[in-house]
């Protein structure tokens, strides 16, 4: 299926759950409401047009302006060949979208990732921890305005170029 | 440092100790299988056939800290690392020696004022002897850090230092 095709399969299917969709450019997406998520992800990979079984990667992006924390998921079916890709998006003061680790198990990580580096909650997600980063690590810093820690267990996190070295 | 050094008054029989010690030890350096990133294919690459180094007594790589004399930090240092590398180096006997080998342990390199989690030198973790900048460095000056740590190591003596005011 044509990116158009499947962006106006979902959009017939669920009328109210997606709320603007751009099947033109280079990165043919939909924007899903996060209440349906879940919901709308099952199609997308049950549904036997659709078949979306792989899920490529979940990337996590801030938007500060808009005040948006936003978890854009990129679909392949390895049975038709076509891709899509979902965004999903969560306020920044309260970031809160749903998991779909039940619906494609590569989704753990890749959420774990995003929860990691960006702060965005996946509600009902089986572990969500840190994954790269030490469990004790303060913020999170992908986020536009994290600012970098002044020091961790004891060794300076300066970035200045006439910092103090420690005498050993 | 060790258990023999700065015990002794200066003399003829310190000086021919000196120089039967350093030998040894310069001789026989044992590096601990430590890469990190990019930099450890240079460090085998300098390990391998080609560039042999061996030549220079230091191609047995241990793959234990306990063994070995020499700490060559191959690669980005990051402050998850930061903590068992130093408690790698507080495993390793005496006399021991840090070789910092590449950019991002010289100073931070190309993380160093965008990346939250890297050590801005591995110096701020434990005392560095060597400093091999490049990104990675070539095998060739890799082996010239090391040339240059046996001249130190050649230096050492084990007669009591003279105390001498101090300079400031």
């Amino acid at each position: 299926m044509t990116p158009e095709q499947i962006s106006r399969r979902l959009q017939d299917r669920f009328a109210d759950a997606v709320r603007a969709a751009d099947a033109s450019g280079l990165h043919p997406h939909a924007v899903v409401e996060p209440g349906r998520w879940v919901e709308v992800a099952r199609f997308l990979r049950d549904d036997a047009d659709l078949a979306m079984d792989f899920l490529r990667s979940i990337s996590g992006v801030d938007y500060p302006e808009d005040g948006k924390l936003v978890s854009v998921y990129d679909l392949i079916s390895t049975r038709h060949g076509h891709a899509f890709a979902i965004k999903v998006e969560a306020p920044r003061d309260n970031p809160h979208t749903p998991s779909v680790c039940d619906v494609w198990p590569a989704a753990d990580w890749h959420e774990r990732e995003a929860f990691d580096l960006l702060g965005i909650v996946y509600d009902g997600h089986p572990r969500l921890t840190r994954i790269l980063l030490p469990d004790d690590w303060a913020g999170y810093p992908l986020r536009k305005d994290y600012e970098f820690p002044r020091e961790y267990h004891g060794i300076p996190c300066s970035t200045e170029t006439n910092q103090e070295r420690p005498l050993h | 440092m060790s258990w023999i050094e700065n015990r002794f008054e200066e003399g003829v029989i310190v000086t021919s100790l000196d120089w039967a010690l350093n030998w040894a030890r310069r001789s026989s350096l044992w590096p601990m299988t430590f890469g990190l990133a990019c930099c450890a294919i240079e460090m085998m690459a300098t390990g391998a056939s080609r560039f042999d180094l061996d030549r220079f007594g230091a191609g047995a790589f241990r793959a234990t800290p306990r063994q070995s004399d020499l700490m060559i930090v191959a690669g980005t240092v990051t402050y998850k690392m930061a903590s068992r590398l130093k408690r790698l180096y507080h495993q390793m006997p005496d006399p021991k020696y840090v070789m910092a080998m590449g950019a991002c342990t010289v100073g931070g390199g190309p993380y160093f004022i965008h990346g939250y989690h890297v050590v801005k030198g591995v110096d701020l973790v434990v005392p560095v002897d060597i400093y091999v900048p490049g990104c990675p460095p070539r095998p060739e000056s890799l082996m010239e850090g090391l040339m240059r740590l046996q001249d130190k190591i050649a230096n050492q003596t084990i007669a009591r230092r003279r105390l001498e005011p101090a300079k400031n």
